[in-house]
């Protein structure tokens, strides 16, 4: 025991060595083991809705609708040179807006349909068995980059009307008005976006929801359209107050009735019906087989 | 190590997994076979916490799939080779994938170099054949280095020169220490690779044994002869107590005996013989006899599987 024993020869190749505390001897790799958590789901997911061409699609086409269909309103109402009479000039961003849902609910469905459509989701959830984790981020990922892009496209219209607008005797819009015809309007779209991505993890099937979702926006107000009878005349006024068009029009302060919906409660309703579809959609998830 | 308990898996009234239970050890490549149907994709989805058994358990290394902190670095997979996004190009795949479990970038340049595709990681792909697919797919079971690798008929589509990639791969793979269990419906494929076979059919569990041992106990020899005096050497093989049987176009199959006795019996009793030669049953014989009793023994529950002459349940069937 006078001489140290010699050093033990440091082998870099991993080895047939046991993981330290587990019984079953195995390979051990010499990429470091991470402990994963929503972070690393949420990078994923970034990667992936960057990743295909149906993102830039979708925006693509929203951002042209949202700022042409703004510009073109714009232009013909300053060349009539007619009197808008203080009104605020913000309210005409609205026509784009709504047009511009469809793209928002298609990348929404997208997002989480086209996966079940394409065999993706199987290797997804393998490399993620937390299945409240990956929804979560992709929910989170795709609301943000909805909420950003609506928010920019809606704040550059606002700016573009108020500049052409300034000879028609356009009002000055408040803060508050500012606020809700570019933040509010956004949120307000972003969550449809992420209901509609939650509609898209349920029904798996990318026309089938994108059609759910485009008739949840039409139908209440044509049906409304065509209730004549005067029995039905309180129904028919809930139809028109809560139909997604008309909510959208309370953050401009032009709702198509006096009653109902007003101020800042749209936002309050669509959360409510996100929260209630991701839950839906949560639950379905951990149940089902991918 | 991956240990498999009562597995069972209900689609309705269809039983598509039936009470499997088996245990694929480390260090060895363990070869799943079974014929189309037999419910080898769907054992594997179960191991990797995709779909939910209706009854049983599946631990991998004592813990269930949806526990992995870590699950790449843990288990790589390769299930049927869709599971990619068409508009997705290979590289952004599998940095989606890497990123998800938090693996270093480099991995994703390391592996596409292994399986061959850096020349086209850029490439959507929807462009891709069904061999890059294949690769592109096994690129991504790769990239956690992980010490339990399943593949899920890895050789479907890919070249000769990629089979033969993939055979040593696996060998490899296994020697490394590694956990591989391989699926597959051909068994020439799995002689050639697995050291262990687990054969399943009709989603239960026919055979759980080593190779050598299946090849011992399922390669019958016999032998065959012909000759144009039939019905004289069927007079002299009775009288010696053998029992010849006719294998169509006039040719006899003995079972349990040397050749060299048939020849000597034969050159004893001046019967020509125009052929008498040693046979050896291929495995794919072996491995399609013994599913086809299972298809047998299932129509008749209840009563014991009677044992039959090599090939009757062909003949029936």
């Amino acid at each position: 025991m006078s001489t140290p024993p010699p050093p033990m020869p440091q082998t870099a190749a991993p080895d047939w060595q046991a993981a330290p505390g587990s019984p079953y001897p195995t390979y051990t790799s010499p990429i470091p083991v991470v402990r994963t958590h929503l972070g690393h789901a949420l990078a994923s997911e970034w990667t992936k809705i960057k990743s295909v061409r149906s993102t830039l699609w979708t925006l693509g086409v929203f951002a042209l609708l949202v700022l042409g269909i703004g510009t073109l309103t714009g232009l013909i109402v300053s060349s009539s040179e007619s009197d808008v009479g203080g009104e605020s000039p913000l309210a005409l961003g609205f026509f784009g807006l709504l047009l511009g849902t469809m793209c928002i609910i298609t990348l929404g469905v997208l997002t989480t349909a086209s996966e079940y459509g394409t065999g993706m989701i199987r290797t997804t959830m393998v490399a993620c068995p937390s299945r409240g984790r990956v929804l979560l981020a992709k929910a989170l990922v795709f609301f943000v980059l909805a909420f950003v892009v609506t928010l920019v496209c809606a704040s550059l219209v606002g700016f573009l009307h108020v500049a052409m607008l300034e000879g028609n005797n356009a009002g000055d819009p408040s803060g508050e008005e500012w606020l809700k015809g570019t933040l509010g309007v956004s949120l307000y779209l972003a969550l449809l976006g992420t209901l509609s991505l939650a509609i898209g993890s349920i029904i798996r099937h990318s026309a089938g929801a994108i059609t759910i979702m485009i008739g949840a926006v039409l139908a209440p107000l044509v049906i409304a359209l065509f209730m004549f009878s005067s029995s039905l005349q309180d129904v028919q006024q809930a139809l028109f107050e809560y139909s997604i068009p008309n909510q959208m029009s309370i953050f401009y302060a032009n709702s198509l009735s006096e009653s109902g919906p007003s101020g800042w409660d749209p936002l309050w309703i669509m959360l409510v019906a996100t929260a209630a579809a991701l839950a839906g959609a949560f639950v379905l998830q951990e149940r089902r087989d991918v | 190590m991956i240990e498999l308990e009562g597995l069972t898996k209900r689609y309705g009234e269809k039983v598509a997994v039936r009470d499997l239970t088996f245990t694929v050890r480390p260090g060895i490549v363990t070869g799943f076979l079974g014929p189309n149907g037999a419910g080898k994709s769907t054992t594997m989805r179960m191991i990797l916490g995709l779909d939910h058994p209706t009854a049983g358990d599946v631990r991998i290394d004592g813990t269930h799939y949806d526990r992995l902190q870590d699950p790449l670095t843990y288990i790589g997979a390769l299930l049927e080779a869709k599971g990619v996004h068409p508009g997705r190009s290979a590289y952004n795949h599998l940095l989606c994938l890497a990123q998800s479990n938090g693996i270093p970038e480099r991995r994703v340049h390391e592996v596409l170099d292994a399986v061959g595709l850096t020349a086209v990681a850029r490439k959507k792909a929807k462009g891709f054949s069904l061999g890059m697919g294949q690769r592109l797919g096994i690129a991504a079971a790769l990239l956690g280095d992980p010490r339990i690798m399943m593949f899920d008929e890895p050789v479907n589509g890919l070249d000769p020169e990629g089979i033969h990639w993939i055979r040593t791969l696996m060998k490899s793979l296994a020697a490394q220490g590694r956990t591989v269990f391989v699926s597959s419906h051909l068994m020439s494929e799995m002689a050639l690779t697995a050291e262990h076979l687990v054969v399943i059919g009709q989603g239960r569990l026919l055979a759980d044994t080593s190779m050598a041992d299946f090849i011992a106990r399922n390669s019958r020899s016999y032998v065959r002869v012909r000759s144009p005096q039939r019905e004289l050497l069927l007079d002299v093989l009775h009288q010696a107590g053998i029992t010849a049987v006719e294998s169509g176009d006039g040719t006899l199959e003995v079972d349990g005996w040397e050749a060299e006795r048939i020849g000597e019996l034969a050159a004893r009793e001046q019967v020509v013989l125009h052929e008498l030669s040693p046979q050896r049953a291929s495995l794919e014989e072996a491995f399609m006899r013994l599913t086809a009793e299972s298809v047998e023994y299932h129509a008749h529950t209840g009563t014991p599987a009677p044992v039959q002459a090599w090939g009757d349940g062909w003949k029936r069937g």
